[in-house]
């Protein structure tokens, strides 16, 4: 058996007739912080399912600590689970909320009463033990179920978008306090989403998921710098996506004729191939003076600025279906209705097979 | 023109409300009546009558044989409702709405036929005319009101609640025990309340099941056969006055609603 702590190995499963998840395979590594970021319908909330037992799959074997989990109930395997809406226990007080799986393991009340005030202090709820759960905020309410799935140290934390219910300035803080806990409990957390920002700002290990296959995975950074496949480089943060067909290919350069123009650049392909040009928006430049592969003239539609940055549309003149997006400096002068030449520079632009 | 509809309206309501109301209001003004009969005019107040109902040994033990037969055949009516609901709420059953529709199916049924029915079952099955009879007749009347009334409550939000028991270890009868019936507590000891409230004015079932020891509507029947007196009105008044307070407590349980 291999070290991980969890392992998905080709996972596959159908609602009816409905296939949600196509051959899954993941491997979760203890200690991290794992998300699974996807649109909904991409089948990542099944796979947490699966994860926590609540959902046996059709097919394929899901091995916790290196024992086979597959048709494990919730209640015999090493998984808790902080649901979407909390689902707090609305008769009993927090205190009992948090100590409630210590009862069930038959812990004897003292010691779980003080168990329970400890995962409380974690959370940052030392106060709230007597309080019932209608008393405390979306926020509050969401740490203790945080703090009820923790007290029991499982092997695995499973969050389905725990942040979903709150606002969003509630949101981001709430972001910084969960990678703060991980840290501090060692767990693996395993992190449904489908906002990317949460992905970027959590992940030891993100997971891109579409249509019941899982896309990319790796690290956030290498996800958003490389992505491997045209979903993620659209889905993790936005790209201007040039398609095109190979001409030539030497000496690990290719060339490939797109709307704009042809663009050399390292990489291989084989001669006639269809592909994709993915080119995040801050490495797209605007005006003369710009990168070493130029990208033809755009007519700008819209600039909005975002304080630190002008977020730019511009059709381009050559291909008007060709939509660049383009994060240009706060000072940029453009304004929509300018026509304005393109560029970039061959070292970010990110190669896709298409 | 506004002031004639005013007055027609208030009318209207006058009548409506007196047509419900004024029989039971002359059944309790003349339980208080001093004299020999239930006939204006009123020679009260006196407590005479209810004093003549609390000190007649019959009517005292069909009094207490009613109230047994009520709590325990809502208890059974309850559990064996709450459990057909929450079968119904959480698994996935063939044909569901079929069987939904038979379980409450007793509802449209006149009593008189259960009664006859179970008659005639009991008669084929040795089990014979008794309290138990009546109470098990209660149990079918009731199962279908207990099931519609906990199954209606049975949400898809208590779903997660349960499975985050499970979750956190807790074996199927501790979710059941510990997280569903403290949840569902409203809806329970509301349909605990109505089916007493039913079960507590049964006449036509408790009649054709019971034989010696009888509840009180039959007691009360048997009174009636011997003509009106004031008596009838008190122990009449009696059976009211505790109606009164099980849909009270009904309402108050099932009304009541704790901010989630």
């Amino acid at each position: 058996m291999s070290a991980s702590l969890v392992d998905i190995s080709s996972v596959s499963h159908r609602f009816g007739q409905h296939p949600v998840l196509k051959d899954v395979s993941l491997k979760i590594e203890p200690g991290s912080y794992t998300i699974l970021l996807g649109p909904s319908g991409s089948g990542k909330t099944t796979l947490l399912s699966i994860l926590g037992g609540f959902v046996t799959p059709s097919e394929g074997k899901v091995f916790i600590r290196g024992e086979d989990c597959t048709a494990v109930p919730p209640a015999k395997r090493p998984t808790t689970t902080v649901f979407q809406d909390y689902a707090l226990f609305p008769h009993m007080s927090v205190g009992a909320n948090v100590g409630f799986g210590l009862r069930m393991q038959g812990v004897d009340a003292a010691t779980r009463a003080a168990r329970a005030r400890e995962a409380l202090a974690l959370v940052g709820l030392a106060t709230a033990f007597d309080k019932k759960p209608h008393q405390l905020s979306g926020g509050q309410r969401q740490r203790v179920a945080l703090a009820r799935a923790l007290v029991i140290e499982p092997a695995v934390l499973l969050l389905d978008e725990p942040l979903g219910a709150l606002d969003l300035k509630l949101r981001r803080q709430m972001q910084d306090e969960l990678k703060a806990i991980q840290k501090r409990v060692g767990t693996a957390f395993i992190h449904v989403t489908h906002d990317q920002e949460e992905a970027m700002a959590l992940a030891d290990h993100c997971v891109v998921m579409n249509d019941g296959r899982i896309e990319d995975e790796g690290p956030p950074e290498r996800v958003y710098a490389r992505p491997a496949t045209r979903f993620s480089a659209t889905f993790m943060g936005e790209s201007t996506i040039l398609s095109g067909t190979v001409t030539e290919a030497k000496n690990e350069t290719v060339t490939v004729a797109t709307p704009p123009g042809a663009i050399s650049l390292p990489g291989t392909s084989p001669v006639g191939a269809k592909i994709a040009l993915a080119i995040r928006p801050e490495h797209l430049v605007l005006g003369a003076t710009g990168g070493t592969i130029a990208l033809g003239t755009a007519t700008v539609s819209d600039v909005v600025f975002q304080g630190s940055f002008k977020r730019v549309l511009a059709a381009s003149t050559q291909d008007p279906a060709l939509q660049f997006i383009v994060k240009a400096p706060a000072a940029a002068t453009v304004q929509p209705g300018d026509t304005i030449a393109v560029s970039c520079n061959a070292g970010d632009i990110i190669l896709l097979t298409d | 023109m506004r002031q004639i509809v005013r007055i027609a309206s208030w009318i209207y309501a006058v009548t409506v409300y007196g047509f419900i109301f004024l029989p039971v209001i002359v059944l309790v003004l003349f339980s208080l009546q001093a004299t020999s009969f239930p006939i204006p005019p009123f020679t009260g107040p006196s407590l005479r009558w209810y004093d003549a109902v609390l000190s007649d040994t019959r009517l005292t033990s069909a009094l207490v044989n009613s109230l047994i037969v009520a709590i325990l055949s809502s208890a059974a009516a309850v559990t064996l409702g709450f459990l057909s609901a929450w079968g119904f709420a959480r698994f996935t059953l063939p044909s569901s709405a079929l069987l939904r529709g038979l379980i409450t199916l007793p509802l449209t049924v006149s009593y008189l036929i259960i009664g006859m029915g179970l008659l005639v079952l009991f008669n084929w099955a040795g089990l014979p005319k008794s309290l138990l009879a009546a109470g098990i007749g209660h149990v079918v009347i009731n199962l279908p009101l207990c099931f519609a009334i906990i199954y209606s409550q049975m949400g898809d939000h208590q779903i997660n609640i349960e499975r985050a028991a499970r979750d956190l270890g807790a074996p199927e009868w501790k979710v059941l025990l510990l997280i569903t019936v403290p949840v569902m507590a409203p809806a329970i000891f509301a349909s605990f309340f109505l089916s007493m409230t039913f079960s507590w004015d049964e006449f036509v079932i408790s009649f054709l099941l019971t034989r010696f020891d009888t509840t009180l509507p039959v007691e009360i029947w048997n009174l009636l056969r011997s003509g009106l007196n004031p008596k009838t009105n008190a122990v009449g008044s009696l059976v009211f006055a505790v109606s009164i307070v099980l849909v009270v407590l009904f309402e108050l349980t099932l009304l009541r609603r704790k901010p989630a």
